[in-house]
């Protein structure tokens, strides 16, 4: 029978347990993970399973790295997400998270645009470090996804995003992501996205500053390809800061929304 | 004027384009997307887009912060 072992199609004979092929395959591993989850029983394999073993500490030849990082994920979620372009709208709170949970899911591309640098106010929700001060927000974030996941694609635009620009710089994605910060930028790429892209979705957000209750900020649909995402009120203003957490909660729900949507899943 | 709102059936006095609709409820235009019976609109639409009874919009307002 036909299994994958370390994504590699491999015949094995019916009846052949786990604990079997890790002694004969890789003796020294110490973590089995069984389609996409961590096996500790020694069972018997069944054909198409997906098995990955790995040993704790050690850093795998490049050939097979992508396959371990990818042990984890729900089988078929690789292949899907694999060959997807998804665009980001600004490289701050919201575009460095998303980018960042999107590298590490292992989305093929990346397309990621920001004209702002890094700056010490920046630190304390985006996901940038004190030695990228100063650096163009793009080229740091891209620098920060070839350290999680060299695998992904990363296409940068060291620029303003306009009404004139935006079709040509997304006009190829699968699905579109606006993190910028201003509410009349968040308008402008909504109108311009979604009036010159037809037909791809948007995920957009809106009020996610200060530190109120987490279970505010929700997914909903609000036009037939616009996701937006956020409590939908509370705006950034003196005295109501941005700040991690939150951010951080909006930007995984914005890239959870992407997932689903690459996948075929309704996100809201 | 009859219209449909966010998913809701509003009842209007005549209201003659998108841009003075926004207006009449408040909303800055330039932070706002508005889906007009399934057409996104430019901001720059706005103004030249006529309101009629039956349409069917959608309007987003956006607040600050990423």
């Amino acid at each position: 029978m036909q299994i994958d072992i370390n994504e590699r199609p491999t015949e094995i004979a019916a009846g052949t347990t786990l604990a079997q092929l890790r002694n004969a395959f890789k003796p020294e591993a110490d973590l089995c993970i069984r389609n996409g989850f961590p096996e500790n029983e020694d069972i018997v394999l069944s054909p198409g399973d997906r098995v990955v073993f790995i040993r704790r500490g050690e850093i795998p030849a490049a050939e097979e790295l992508e396959a371990l990082m990818a042990a984890r994920h729900t089988p078929g979620v690789h292949e899907r997400i694999k060959s997807a372009t998804v665009g980001i709208a600004g490289c701050g709170g919201l575009g460095s998270a998303i980018a960042v949970a999107l590298a590490r899911t292992g989305v093929g591309h990346l397309i990621l645009a920001d004209f702002d640098v890094v700056e010490p106010s920046n630190l304390n929700r985006q996901q940038y470090f004190v030695d990228q001060i100063g650096l163009p927000k793009a080229l740091a974030l891209r620098d920060n996804l070839a350290r999680i996941n060299p695998y992904v694609q990363v296409t940068v635009h060291n620029e303003r995003l306009t009404p004139e620009n935006i079709p040509e710089r997304f006009g190829t994605v699968d699905v579109m992501v606006e993190a910028f910060d201003g509410a009349d930028q968040k308008a402008m790429l909504a109108q311009v996205f979604l009036s010159k892209v037809p037909g791809k979705p948007l995920v957009m957000g809106s009020g996610m500053a200060g530190f109120g209750p987490s279970n505010t900020i929700v997914t909903r649909r609000a036009a037939a390809n616009l996701y937006l995402i956020g409590d939908g009120e509370t705006a950034a203003r003196p005295g109501e800061g941005l700040m991690a957490p939150r951010v951080g909660i909006a930007a995984h729900h914005q890239a959870n929304a992407v997932l689903r949507l690459l996948l075929g899943e309704d996100p809201a | 004027m009859q219209i449909t709102l966010n998913g809701k059936s509003r009842s209007l006095d005549p209201i003659p384009t998108v841009a003075a609709l926004l207006d009449s409820l408040n909303l800055d235009a330039s932070r706002v997307a508005v889906e007009h019976n399934r057409v996104v609109l430019l901001m720059g639409d706005f103004a030249a887009t006529p309101l009629r009874d039956g349409d069917v919009l959608e309007i987003v307002q956006f607040v600050g912060g990423g």
